[in-house]
């Protein structure tokens, strides 16, 4: 069982401000039904005052102790200084969460951003760009940063991460979002390839991307030689003797290389 | 009211006659049955008649064919392991979707070192897809490992089948059953099965947390998890836990001769809480839907309330229970068991097992019956599904 403090116990057992407020002035939703968290908030404002506030909630005990005491937190403050609240305050008001609940105040976070989006009737803060502190799993609560660290130290498939920080093994939304995450960040980590392997791997692009491509030019190329991420390649056929060789080599053998094998492959001509 | 407790299936009470029966090889027979002198007959006699009360529990042919273990989880592993260690030319193993995690974690492991898994389905009911497992037999199929009941929901899997057809199929294959919630609920005779490894735990029936056993059919072959002396004839180092073993004896026998409670007290107790919650409790659906469960577990999913706060609130009521939902469970992610029968997500993370003992009371369970709907009532308010839960309570 989880070790509740008790705060959050007073207030999952008897929450503050439950229920909808008719004619909210703004309305904000975090989680989702499959996720086992929801929470949706309501909002009245005065003169930029929150001076009432309710909320609804589907989740467990400190998700439902979240969103009480945020409830309790906004209501007699400005809207300005709602917006400054982390999900960080909300568990210290709670006196802590442990830390696999943590995402409980995220979602209470979340919700309030929305709502205070929804009443400056900005756009929502979802797609917010490269943040690494964006919450990419939100039934656990796993931001970019930390997928983003699970890849960096070794995790190279869904599972793995899932092993590491659980993002992705609730509602599996998020699984497309973490998937792109692995393919951008675990494809450094290629550079860990052994020698032989980095050869071999450049030698597969250059024969199913890179050949194929040349031929129909009649040409074609042959790999010479590997130094670190210096690569010697020689042109054959007709493209030892094109004048945009030089072009080809930088413009798609190189970027083709840096695409599949490495990044800062360098691709040199041997005449 | 004081504690109602409806959680048998996580762990039971320690039977009065099992703690007294254990207290003097604590004391008084201490010896290690490994020794020579005589303080060391009593406790070596008491292990002889313990394995032979627990071969009679479990209808083994043979006490030889019972060795002790720690718990269910070491039986499990050493089971597996112990098989496919002897027969490493095969690679296939055949298994379930809803397996308990300390099994299933082990197949996935597997899974990642080479071994092919084929996870076997389950229907809504819950049942077992036993086509799709036989078809699944391969010459290469090492081992066929299918729990004899649920933990989750109570659905009980027909084991002696399944083993039949597996050894027509391929003699050569292993079937391995985890029979930890089976035993001491149901009839096991194992004798007249095909099954060749089947586990225990002696804390699921009134026993202590700490003990288990393996049934090792005569003839099968396996290596030692845990190597070291010669106890347990070389299959199971380590200095035999004598209280623990003449307590798990003890509690089998309790079990065994309870067994006619079992099947028609604690399940018509059973079948009152369900009917009494499903019939009290507007958005309460049942997920245990196979009518071949164990008698004394049901799971009932609440829509639209979320599992972890119903069961703080049964706490507050001095009521246990467990659930399904991904709160609850240490690693945040709801029941594989429920989303394999395909729950849906309105009432997978409001999911909730109760799971009686011969010590359940009427008392408890009307107690129980009365206290549920109270309970949701107030959750349902906090709910931000109002809308789809009006359609329901209308």
């Amino acid at each position: 069982m989880w070790e509740y403090s008790n705060k959050v116990k007073e207030h999952y057992k008897n929450p503050k401000n439950v229920g909808s407020i008719e004619n909210a002035d703004a309305i904000g939703e975090a989680g989702a039904l499959a996720c086992g968290d929801k929470l949706k908030i309501y909002l009245k404002i005065d003169n930029g005052i929150i001076t009432d506030a309710k909320f609804q909630t589907f989740g467990c005990g400190s998700a439902v102790a979240s969103s009480s005491i945020l409830t309790e937190m906004i209501i007699g403050k400005t809207v300005d200084e709602a917006r400054k609240i982390t999900n960080k305050d909300i568990a210290d008001e709670l006196d802590g969460l442990p830390p696999e609940k943590m995402h409980c105040s995220v979602m209470g976070h979340e919700a309030l951003e929305d709502a205070l989006k929804n009443y400056f009737g900005e756009e929502k803060v979802e797609n917010k760009k490269e943040n690494p502190q964006k919450i990419i799993c939100n039934c656990f609560g796993v931001s970019e940063a930390e997928i983003i660290n699970a890849i960096k130290n070794g995790a190279k498939t869904l599972d793995e991460i899932k092993e590491i920080n659980y993002a992705g093994g609730g509602c599996a939304r998020c699984v497309p979002n973490i998937k792109m995450l692995l393919d951008k960040y675990s494809s450094k980590k290629e550079t860990a390839l052994n020698p032989v392997q980095f050869i071999l791997k450049i030698n597969k692009v250059l024969e199913t991307n890179v050949a194929g491509e040349l031929g129909k030019d009649s040409g074609g190329i042959e790999l010479v030689n590997v130094d670190g991420k210096d690569v010697y390649v020689k042109l054959t056929g007709t493209c030892s003797s094109c004048k945009n060789a030089t072009l080809t080599l930088k413009n798609f053998v190189e970027k083709q290389l840096r695409e599949h094998v490495d990044e800062q492959i360098n691709v040199i001509e041997v005449k | 009211m004081n504690l109602v407790y409806l959680d048998n299936n996580a762990t039971t009470m320690v039977a009065p006659e099992v703690v007294e029966a254990m207290l003097p090889y604590f004391t008084n027979e201490y010896g290690n049955p490994s020794s020579i002198y005589d303080l060391a007959h009593g406790a070596n006699e008491a292990v002889k008649k313990s394995r032979e009360v627990i071969a009679d529990f479990l209808g083994a042919k043979d006490p030889k064919e019972i060795i002790f273990t720690s718990c269910g989880s070491e039986s499990a592993n050493m089971a597996i392991k112990g098989v496919l260690d002897v027969n490493r030319n095969k690679k296939h193993i055949i298994t379930t979707r809803v397996e308990h995690p300390c099994v299933l974690n082990l197949y996935k492991d597997l899974e990642k070192k080479g071994y092919q898994v084929s996870w076997i389905d389950v229907d809504f009911k819950g049942e077992l897809n036993v086509g799709q497992l036989l078809k699944a037999i391969t010459p290469d199929t090492a081992l066929v490992s299918v729990m004899m009941a649920n933990n989750e929901t109570g659905t009980i899997y027909p084991v002696d089948k399944i083993a039949e057809a597996v050894k027509m199929q391929n003699p050569e294959t292993k079937v391995f059953v985890d029979g930890v919630q089976a035993a001491g609920k149901i009839p096991i005779n194992l004798k007249d099965t095909k099954i060749d490894l089947f586990g225990i735990s002696g804390h699921k029936f009134h026993a202590p947390k700490g003990i288990g056993a393996l049934y090792v059919k005569s003839g099968t072959m396996l290596s030692p998890l845990v190597v070291g002396g010669h106890q347990e004839k070389g299959k199971r180092a380590g200095t035999e836990n004598v209280p623990y073993i003449v307590g798990m004896a003890t509690a089998a026998k309790l079990a065994k001769d309870s067994l006619d409670d079992e099947l028609t007290r604690v399940k018509v107790l059973r079948d009152k809480l369900e009917k009494g919650i499903l019939s009290n409790v507007k958005n309460a659906v049942l997920n245990s839907k196979s009518s071949n469960r164990v008698p004394n577990t049901t799971n009932i999913g609440f829509q639209y309330v979320e599992g972890e706060l119903i069961l703080l609130h049964l706490n507050d009521e001095g009521i246990c229970a467990s659930s399904g939902s991904a709160c609850t469970s240490g690693s945040l992610e709801p029941s594989h068991v429920l989303r394999a029968q395909g729950v849906p997500f309105t009432s997978l993370h409001g999911s909730i097992r109760f799971s009686l003992s011969r010590y359940t009371t009427e008392e408890e369970i009307n107690y129980t019956i009365e206290k549920m709907p109270v309970i949701i009532e107030k959750l349902v308010k906090i709910s931000p599904f109002q809308k789809e839960l009006k359609e329901i309570f209308k």
